[in-house]
């Protein structure tokens, strides 16, 4: 069902598959301080997140400035990013996210603190079950596209609409159930992806 | 310590890893989180599956100009990103973050709750607000020992992580790190444990009373 590594060319975005990737483009930003790599990892991500922007109700010159902002967070936190917990794209999702929250709804966004010793810890022997990050990305890609359609359009709404799973049934007359399934499979298939060693 | 057996659910952590939850019910999420590794590990898939969606979006080419401002404005930062490498100790505290966060100036001198600060609800039952908006409000609640909370369902979502001690209600027992979910389907009557119940309450939307008591305490307690 899906894709063995190496199967799947990226038409899209062929700097995340071809050296260097755009995880080491990012660290190169965080440890030298890269200009250049920098100017790289605008030009894959500075267009996304415009649409992700433009998606959630901003229009275009709003969705630069904070393309710009979060741009700029990517530069100046690059140092923190660690390739072994996240993909470069989850870790500017995370950052994307986050300061909009911050900026089009003027919230705090809660998060937990992976260094806090109040975290309650993981039993040992799942502490290595940590997802490969990079070499799961692109799985997943490719299991997203696999996706039945009323799956994968649900799970846009959930990430890309600011609209909680109740909201999302309510405003599109889906019930509440078959939203919940339909992510709950979706997730399944995702699940699986990830965990597929190729 | 034992990890929670009463989670948020999948849906509920996508609402949480896509940021459409609001800022109270957020905190619930990821106050249960702190408690639970697995929702930790669930969330951090979301979080890849959010990255991979983004990817994945349509590009939609920036303004001419763009990659040079934002170019010039990196001239002007600081060499080395200040970042310090020792956090400030923060007040001693028996909560994880994100909550800590939210009770600063709020705890004694052993990193508790203290006294001051809570308002009365019922007998043995006091609450303590922690944010309040239009979408609703989150408060910390106390109750004593074998206290029940007059029979009740929700008009939006209420989202109640246990702190300390514990409560039971019809669907079982929910002990520190657990997450109950209340919504408009759920009529229920938790009584707290004998040693007493500390919460995290975010209620989204209204939640009502009923029963012939609980009536009567919906013209003036806003839960």
């Amino acid at each position: 069902m899906f894709p063995l590594n190496g199967t799947m060319q990226d038409q899209h975005t062929p700097a995340a598959d071809t050296a260097p990737g755009l995880e080491a483009l990012l660290v190169a930003v965080g440890r030298e301080r890269d200009k250049q790599a920098f100017g790289v990892l605008f030009g894959h991500f500075a267009p996304r997140l415009k649409t992700y922007l433009r998606r959630l109700g901003c229009d275009s010159s709003a969705a630069e400035e904070l393309v710009q902002e979060v741009m700029l967070l990517v530069w100046r936190r690059a140092e923190t990013y660690d390739p072994r917990h996240a993909s470069a794209g989850t870790w500017v999702f995370t950052i994307a996210r986050n300061k909009r929250i911050d900026v089009l709804r003027r919230e705090q966004r809660p998060e937990i603190d992976p260094d806090d010793p109040a975290l309650v810890p993981e039993p040992e022997e799942s502490a290595d079950r940590r997802i490969e990050a990079k070499e799961s990305s692109g799985r997943l890609r490719a299991a997203l596209k696999d996706l039945p359609p009323e799956q994968a359009e649900l799970l846009r709404m959930a990430y890309f609409e600011d609209k909680p799973h109740s909201v999302i049934s309510a405003e599109h007359g889906i019930p509440l159930g078959t939203v919940k399934s339909r992510l709950r499979l979706a997730m399944e298939r995702l699940r699986r992806s990830l965990k597929d060693v190729g | 310590m034992n990890r929670p057996s009463h989670h948020p659910g999948d849906t509920l952590l996508i609402d949480y890893a896509g940021g459409a939850l609001c800022e109270g019910a957020s905190l619930a999420v990821a106050t249960h989180m702190a408690f639970c590794p697995a929702c930790r590990h669930a969330v951090a898939e979301m979080e890849a599956i959010g990255g991979a969606l983004l990817d994945d979006l349509e590009p939609e080419p920036l303004s001419d100009g763009c990659l040079e401002a934002l170019m010039a404005r990196l001239d002007h930062e600081r060499p080395a990103p200040c970042r310090p490498a020792v956090k400030p100790s923060p007040e001693t505290s028996c909560y994880p973050e994100p909550l800590r966060s939210y009770l600063r100036g709020r705890l004694d001198r052993d990193g508790r709750i203290g006294e001051g600060g809570w308002r009365f609800l019922q007998p043995g039952m006091r609450c303590m607000d922690l944010l309040s908006g239009p979408n609703g409000t989150t408060r910390l609640i106390r109750m004593k020992g074998g206290v029940g909370v007059p029979q009740h369902t929700h008009g939006g979502i209420e989202l109640t992580v246990v702190l300390e001690g514990g409560f039971s209600d019809e669907f079982g027992a929910f002990l520190p790190g657990d997450l109950a979910i209340g919504d408009p389907s759920l009529v229920h009557r938790p009584v707290s444990d004998p040693e007493g119940c500390l919460c995290l309450a975010t209620t989204i939307g209204g939640l009502r009373l009923t029963g012939p008591l609980g009536r009567w305490f919906n013209r003036f307690v806003k839960f």
